[in-house]
């Protein structure tokens, strides 16, 4: 997994801004060198965040807006980032934060929005990667993978938050429990139910 | 990467059910690659997400909340109706109990005189028959001057 780990980005970022002291440079470099920073970041990470907003909503336009959101808010408190855990995991923390907000929101706007984009299971399943594989096997691959975004479905919101973590963008359990602010023993809990919903649904319809 | 490193713990998780982790081990595989070739499509760089979007926009976001409302206004008036209805035909069963109970009082109370009536006249009959032998000339001699 790519993850840019921006303490010692920033450092230099200080020892260039301590320069000042030797050679000159306008305050307004600095923060040059800041936006420059955040730009990085957001190339590096803003599709991994997409993704997992995609993979948690199966709503492209949610997805997108939240995912945009989610950037808006770290680049206003990115002179608060300290650099303590990745930035990876800062934006996800972020982006679940937004997303939790989301489906709250919306569970109480019931009766004022009640219209939803999400995609069908079916449909989301309809995307497998072109490889070497007969058309049994493709169609076999489908029919698994719609069963896992069956399952997905049924999970609640913590379990698939880690569920999709841990499988989709490969974290490791001690990123995922940051991400969450969740112990690991909890990680790994919610992440055991998950697996056991996913088993149950696939051992169900075999 | 492998998925179920015991590093990570995430192997503890799956027991050695062999056939069906196979199974469940190249369905996240796959999972994993769908989302991924799904979101690679979907993605859009920086010149996309500037440029305004067409929003799919659901037909019935206009009509359903007012359905929501004509919905709930019918089972608010529907609860309305169906107590005073319910009131009503409490009403009038308490009526038609009071009277069935007065008329059944007042068939009470014929029944009454009329057996406080035949039970006075029984009494008249056996008060005129007791009237001893001895006084039958009396009796008759005041029967006579009534008469006459």
């Amino acid at each position: 997994m790519e993850a840019v780990n921006l303490r010692d980005m920033r450092a230099s970022t200080k020892v260039m801004a301590a320069g000042t002291l030797v050679e000159p440079i306008a305050a307004q470099t600095a923060e040059q060198l800041s936006a420059q920073e955040f730009a990085r970041v957001v190339d590096t990470h803003r599709q991994q965040i997409f993704r997992f907003l995609l993979a948690s909503t199966r709503d492209i336009d949610l997805a997108e807006t939240l995912t945009q959101e989610c950037f808006l808010k770290a680049h206003r408190n990115w002179s608060h980032f300290r650099g303590d855990s990745t930035a990876m995991t800062w934006l996800m923390r972020i982006a679940i934060n937004l997303q939790k907000d989301h489906w709250r929101n919306r569970r109480m706007q019931f009766w004022r929005h009640t219209r939803t984009n999400a995609v069908d299971v079916d449909e989301a399943s309809d995307w497998l990667p072109s490889g070497e594989r007969s058309a049994e096997q493709k169609l076999l691959a489908r029919e698994q993978v719609g069963r896992v975004w069956k399952a997905v479905e049924g999970l609640s919101e913590r379990q698939r938050t880690v569920f999709l973590l841990r499988f989709v963008e490969e974290q490791e359990l001690s990123e995922i429990a940051s991400a969450t602010g969740l112990s690991e023993g909890t990680v790994k809990a919610h992440l055991s139910r998950a697996l056991g919903k996913v088993r149950a649904e696939m051992g169900g319809k075999r | 990467m492998n998925l179920f490193r015991s590093k990570t713990g995430a192997a503890a998780e799956l027991q050695p059910d062999a056939e069906l982790d196979t199974e469940l081990k190249q369905a996240l595989v796959d999972f994993r690659q769908s989302v991924h070739a799904w979101s690679k499509a979907e993605y859009r760089g920086d010149a996309e997400l500037n440029r305004p979007r067409s929003m799919r926009v659901a037909t019935h976001s206009r009509w359903r909340p007012a359905l929501a409302w004509a919905l709930g206004c019918m089972v608010i008036a529907g609860g309305v109706s169906g107590g005073i209805y319910d009131h009503h035909r409490i009403v009038v069963e308490r009526q038609q109990a009071a009277a069935r109970i007065a008329h059944e009082r007042q068939l009470a109370a014929q029944q009454k005189a009329q057996e406080d009536e035949s039970l006075l006249a029984n009494v008249d009959s056996d008060v005129s028959r007791s009237v001893p032998a001895a006084m039958e000339p009396l009796a008759q001699l005041m029967d006579d001057n009534g008469t006459n």
